[in-house]
C-alpha cells in the first residue's frame, strides 16, 4: 500500500490546493458576491509593516485607498490612518464546504475600518481574492465531475466493445468516431440557444458539468477497448474462463483492473483539460452566471478593450489556475512513470481490486 | 400615425475585422463652381474659419447597407446619408436643437398651423451640376407618400393618419398642407433627403426605386445635396465621399464649404476595435464613446481632444411585461405578471434602485441618474417637478408589505421575498449581450433588489432576439433596454408613449389603452401634437413625464454623457448631443495641417 514517493508529493501538493478552494470562505476575508460600490477597480492592498513615518509595527496592517474623482489617475494610499490586520477573526458568514456554518476567517480587517483587498476588486469593487478562491469550487468541481462522467462512460463503453466485440464494438466505435469529429463548440452554442432563458446558477452549472462530461468520452474509451481486447486475450483470463468463471467475474476480477492505470493517467489528464473547457464556456457567457464566480467568468472582464489595458489585476484568475495544472499534469506523468502492469499491482490498484 | 422616430440604441461590441488604410491621395480642389455667384444664394455659417483640404477618416459600426434615403433604416445608412450626402428643406441644428434655414430659406405658417409655405434657396444644384427646382421637391414628396415604395419615411408624412399634401406656387415657392394642426411642422422637414428627379423618376416609374442606389452604385449616377457625395466604395473596407463641389453653404470669408476634400468611412464593427483604430491614428474622430475607453484615450492625451457634450437623448430603463398574454399565458407567468401589474410592486423597485452608483460605476460618474424620459440634456422638455425619491429600502419594503407581499427566512438564513400566495418572487431581466453598460447594470441591479429579497436572475441575450422576445413572442418577465429619441422634441418618442405605438415596450401595438393612465397619455400625447404654442405643449408633455413617474410603467436608471474625440488638428470640433454626435457639423470641419490621416 506505499505510494511511491514522486506520487505522494503530486498527491500532497494537489491537496492542500484543493483543501484552499474547498474552504475557500475560511481563507478569504469577504463573501464572493459582495459589492464594494465605493471602490471599483481597487488594485491589490498593499501590507506594510512599516509606516509612513517610517515606525515599525510587529501586526501588519495596510493602508486604504484613497477615492478618485477622475479614474484616469492612479489610487493613492490614504498614509492617515493605519488599519491592522487581524487574524482568526469574526466576519461575513459563510457554510464550509457548503452545510457548515461558521463566520470565522484566517484574515480582515475591523468591520467599518476599511477593507483588505489582496488581489485588487472588479468593476462592482467585489474582492477578486476570494472570488478567485470561490470560483475555483466551480471550476474544480465542473473538472473532476466531467472528468468522472466521461471515464464513467469510456469505461463502460470501452470495455463492452472490447469485451463483447463482434457488432457491438463496430457500433460503439463508429458512435465513438462520431463523436470526435462533431464541432462541439458550436453544438454547444446552439444547445444554449434551445434551453430556457433563464437558467438558475445551479442548472447552468449541471449542465456545464453534463456537457463537457458527455463530450470527451470517445478517446478513453477507445483506450479501454484496446486493453480490455488484449487482456481478454491473456492466458489466465482464458483459464478462468475455462474453469466456468462468468462474464462478470472475468470483468471484475480480471479484466477491469486492468485498466485502473489508464483511468487513473487519464483522469489526472482530463481533469485541467475541462477546468479549461469550463472557462472557455464561461468566458464566453455559456457557463455558469454572474454574479456566481468561475474562473472563466472572472476572466471574461478582460473582453473590453479599457479593462485589457488599464487594471493589471484582472489577469490573476488567469494565474490561479497555472499551480493547478502544474500539479494535474505531474500527477499524470507520475501516474505514467508507474503505469507498467507490474508496479500498478503493487502501487495504485491495490486498493481497486 | 407618425411612428418609427424612435428607435433602439445598438452597440455592438465583438471582435474587430481590420481593414488597412490605404495612403491618402491628394485631390485637385474643385473649387469654381459652373454657375456664377449672382444668382446663387449661398448659405453662410458662423464658426472658426477653416483651411479647405484634406480628408478625415470616420469610423463606421457596420457597412452601410444602402446609399438610398428611401430604403436606410439601418444606423450606420442613415449615418451616411443623412450625415453627409443628403440635405433636408429645414434642419434641426443639432448643438442649438432649433430648426434653422436650410435648402429652404424661410417659412411661414398660416394662422390656422395647416399651411406651411415654404421658401427655396436661389441657384441650388444636385452634386453632379444639374439645378434643383420645385419639381424636384415634389417628386420627392410623391415618391415618400407612394404606398407602393414602402419609403420610411411615409409614416413621418402622415398626420393623423392623413398624408400632407404638396402644391407648388412658383419655381422657388411651395405649400405643404396638412391635414390637421401641428405644433411644429417645420421639425418634419428634417432629415427628408430632397431627391433628383432627373436621376430617380425613371427608375420610379419601372417601379425599381427600391433597388437603386445600392452601395455599388456609380458614383455618375448618383446625386445628393449634401456636403458630400459618392465617390468609391470598396466592400468590406470602406465607403469613400468626395466634396460636392455645388454644396450651397460658405464660411464668414465666402469660402464655399465644405472645408474638406474627402470623407472615408471604415467599416470597423465593435467598439473597441474603433478606439484601437483612433488610438492608432487610422481615424480622425470618434464618437458613442463608453465612459471607459473616454477614460482610456484621455489619459493616453496623444494629441487628441477629449469632449463631454453632457447627458445626451439616451435613456435607460427596466420594464416588466405588462402586455396582455391571455390563454396562452402560464400559470407561472400569470402570477408573475400579477406583482408585475402591481403599481406599489413596480414603485418598490424603482426605488431599491441605487441609480448614484449607476452613474458611478457604469459611466464612471460621465452619466446622470433618471426618473423619467427626459434627460438632463433636454432640458427644454425636461418637467423639473417630477419628483427624484432618494434610495430607500424602507420604503420599498413598505410599499411592497402594503401590497400584500412579505418575507420569509430561507434555509441559507437569507431573508426571501413571497408574495400573497407564499410564492417566492424570483424573476430575470433580459439585457443586450453586446452592451456591456447594460449588462453591467442589470448585475447592479440584481444586487439592489436582493436586499429587498427578490431573487433577480440576469439573463443577457442577443439583441435581435431580445427586440423579437419584447415584441413578438412576449416570452419574458422583466428587460433592460435603452432608448435613443432622434430629437429633443416629444413628438421623436411618440411610438413610445402611444398605446397602439409599436415602441410602447411594456405592451406594444394595443389595440385599445390597457389601464385609464395609458389612455391619458395617449390623449396627453395626441393634444400636444396639435397643439401650437411651446408653452402649450410642455405643459401636455409635463403631464405625461408625471403619469410616467407615478406608475412607473418604465423605471428609469441612467443616461450617459455622449463622449467622443478628435485629433487635435481636426477644426471646429464641437461634438453635439444629437445624432450625428461628431458629423453633424461635417462641412465645417477641416484639417489644420491640410492633410489627415496617415498622410505622414
Amino acid at each position: 500500500m506505499k505510494l511511491p514517493s514522486k506520487l505522494a508529493k503530486w498527491l500532497i501538493a494537489l491537496g492542500l490546493l484543493h483543501g484552499a478552494v474547498i474552504c475557500a470562505g475560511f481563507f478569504t476575508p469577504y463573501d464572493p458576491g459582495e459589492q464594494d460600490r465605493e471602490n471599483t477597480y481597487q488594485p491589490p492592498t498593499h501590507i506594510h509593516l512599516v509606516d509612513s513615518q517610517g515606525h515599525f509595527h510587529i501586526r501588519p496592517f495596510f493602508y486604504r485607498y484613497l477615492n478618485r474623482e477622475d479614474f484616469s489617475e492612479p489610487p493613492q494610499e490614504d498614509t492617515t490612518k493605519i488599519i491592522p490586520l487581524r487574524f482568526f477573526a469574526k466576519g461575513a458568514r459563510y457554510h464550509l464546504m457548503g452545510f457548515i456554518p461558521l463566520s470565522l476567517h484566517l484574515f480582515c480587517s475591523d468591520p467599518g475600518s476599511g477593507r483588505i483587498y489582496l488581489l485588487g476588486t472588479d468593476a462592482y469593487g467585489r474582492d477578486q481574492f476570494s472570488r478567485i478562491l470561490f470560483g475555483g469550487q466551480i471550476s474544480l468541481l465542473t473538472g473532476l465531475l466531467g472528468a468522472f462522467i466521461t471515464l464513467l462512460l469510456g469505461a463502460s463503453i470501452g470495455t463492452t466493445a472490447g469485451y463483447y466485440g463482434g457488432w457491438r464494438d463496430g457500433l460503439l466505435m463508429r458512435l465513438a468516431e462520431l463523436f470526435v469529429a462533431l464541432p462541439w463548440l458550436y453544438l454547444l452554442f446552439a444547445l444554449r440557444a434551445f434551453l430556457p432563458l433563464a437558467v438558475s446558477p445551479l442548472e447552468a452549472f449541471l449542465l456545464v458539468v453534463v456537457v463537457v462530461g458527455t463530450v470527451g468520452w470517445a478517446r478513453p474509451a477507445r483506450l479501454i477497448r484496446g486493453i480490455v481486447l488484449s487482456a481478454k486475450e491473456r492466458d489466465f483470463v482464458r483459464a478462468a474462463r475455462g474453469f466456468g468463471a462468468s462474464n462478470t467475474y472475468l470483468l471484475r476480477r480480471h479484466i477491469l483492473p486492468e485498466t485502473a492505470g489508464v483511468l487513473l493517467t487519464q483522469a489526472a489528464i482530463l481533469i485541467p483539460q475541462f477546468v479549461l473547457a469550463e472557462m472557455t464556456l464561461s468566458f464566453l457567457g455559456l457557463g455558469v452566471p454572474e454574479p456566481l464566480a468561475s474562473w472563466g467568468n472572472l476572466l471574461a472582464n478582460l473582453q473590453q478593450y479599457s479593462v485589457l489595458v488599464s487594471y493589471w489585476w484582472m489577469y490573476l484568475p488567469a494565474l490561479a489556475i497555472v499551480p493547478f495544472f502544474v500539479g494535474y499534469l505531474g500527477l499524470a506523468s507520475a501516474l505514467q512513470e508507474h503505469a507498467n502492469p507490474h508496479k500498478i499491482e503493487v502501487g495504485v490498484t491495490g486498493d481497486t481490486v | 400615425m407618425r411612428t418609427k422616430r424612435a428607435s433602439l440604441l445598438v452597440t455592438l461590441l465583438g471582435l474587430a475585422g481590420l481593414c488597412a488604410a490605404r495612403e491618402a491621395a491628394s485631390y485637385p480642389h474643385a473649387f469654381t463652381p459652373q454657375q456664377s455667384k449672382s444668382e446663387e444664394e449661398l448659405l453662410t455659417l458662423p464658426g472658426e474659419l477653416g483651411r479647405p483640404g484634406g480628408r478625415l477618416v470616420v469610423s463606421l459600426r457596420a457597412e452601410p447597407k444602402t446609399l438610398n434615403p428611401l430604403t436606410a433604416v439601418d444606423a450606420p445608412s442613415r449615418e451616411v446619408i443623412l450625415g453627409a450626402m443628403q440635405a433636408d428643406l429645414v434642419h434641426i441644428n443639432r448643438a442649438t436643437q432649433l430648426t434653422e434655414p436650410a435648402l429652404a430659406t424661410s417659412w411661414r405658417v398660416s394662422a390656422d398651423y395647416l399651411q406651411y409655405t415654404l421658401t427655396l434657396r436661389k441657384g441650388l444644384r444636385f452634386s453632379d451640376g444639374h439645378p434643383m427646382d420645385a419639381d424636384d421637391i415634389l417628386f420627392t414628396f410623391r415618391v415618400y407618400l407612394d404606398e407602393n415604395v414602402h419609403a420610411t419615411q411615409r409614416d413621418l408624412l402622415l398626420i393623423g393618419g392623413k398624408p400632407i399634401a404638396v402644391r407648388k406656387v412658383d419655381a422657388l415657392t411651395l405649400v405643404f398642407q396638412l391635414p390637421q394642426p401641428y405644433g411644429v411642422g417645420e421639425r418634419l422637414f428634417d432629415g427628408l433627403a430632397i431627391l433628383p428627379r432627373h436621376l430617380l423618376e425613371k427608375p420610379y416609374t419601372e417601379g425599381k426605386l427600391a433597388e437603386t442606389w445600392a452601395l455599388s452604385t456609380p458614383a455618375n449616377l448618383w446625386a445628393g445635396l449634401g456636403p458630400f457625395r459618392l465617390k468609391e466604395y470598396i466592400p468590406g473596407q470602406r465607403l469613400v465621399l468626395e466634396r460636392n463641389p455645388y454644396y450651397w453653404k460658405q464660411d464668414g470669408k465666402g469660402t464655399r464649404l465644405p472645408y474638406l476634400d474627402e470623407l472615408d468611412f471604415l467599416f470597423v464593427p465593435s467598439s473597441d476595435a474603433q478606439v484601437l483604430r483612433f488610438q492608432s491614428g487610422d481615424t480622425d474622430v470618434i464618437s458613442r464613446l463608453s465612459a471607459d475607453n473616454f477614460f482610456l484615450l484621455q489619459r493616453q492625451q496623444r494629441g487628441f481632444t477629449m469632449a463631454d457634450a453632457g447627458p445626451g437623448l439616451e435613456y435607460n430603463f427596466v420594464f416588466f411585461n405588462l402586455n396582455d398574454l391571455g390563454e396562452k399565458a402560464s400559470s407561472e407567468m400569470a402570477r408573475k405578471q400579477k406583482w408585475f401589474r402591481e403599481v406599489k410592486f413596480r414603485q418598490a423597485v424603482s426605488l431599491t434602485v441605487d441609480r448614484e452608483a449607476l452613474v458611478r460605476l457604469v459611466y464612471q460618474g460621465r452619466g446622470a441618474a433618471l426618473w423619467g424620459p427626459v434627460t438632463p440634456g433636454n432640458r427644454r422638455w425636461l418637467n423639473t417637478s417630477v419628483p427624484h425619491p432618494a434610495r430607500s429600502l424602507d420604503q420599498a419594503r413598505r410599499l411592497l408589505k402594503e401590497a400584500g407581499f412579505s418575507w420569509t427566512n430561507a434555509s441559507n438564513g437569507d431573508s426571501v421575498l413571497v408574495d400573497s400566495g407564499g410564492k417566492p418572487v424570483e424573476f430575470s431581466i433580459l439585457t443586450s449581450s453586446s452592451n456591456a453598460d447594460r449588462t453591467k447594470m442589470a448585475t447592479l441591479l440584481q444586487d439592489d433588489l436582493k436586499q429587498l429579497g427578490m431573487h433577480v436572475q440576469v439573463a443577457p441575450l442577443e439583441f435581435r432576439s431580445l427586440i423579437e422576445r419584447v415584441t413578438q413572442t412576449k416570452e419574458y418577465d422583466a428587460c433592460l433596454l435603452g432608448l435613443v429619441s432622434f430629437d429633443a422634441d416629444p413628438n421623436s418618442d411618440l411610438n413610445v408613449w402611444l398605446s397602439s405605438g409599436g415602441t410602447h415596450l411594456w405592451n406594444p401595438s394595443q389595440a385599445h389603452p390597457a389601464t385609464t393612465w395609458e389612455a391619458e397619455m395617449d390623449h396627453l400625447m395626441e393634444q400636444q401634437l396639435s397643439a401650437t404654442t411651446y408653452e402649450q405643449r410642455k405643459k401636455l408633455y409635463d403631464r405625461v413625464q408625471e403619469i410616467l413617474a407615478e406608475n412607473q410603467p418604465m423605471i428609469f436608471l441612467a443616461s450617459p454623457h455622449i463622449l467622443a474625440g478628435a485629433k487635435d488638428t481636426v477644426g471646429n470640433f464641437h461634438a453635439a448631443v444629437l445624432e450625428p454626435y461628431v458629423l453633424w457639423n461635417v462641412e465645417q470641419l477641416f484639417q489644420r495641417d491640410g492633410a489627415g490621416s496617415n498622410s505622414k
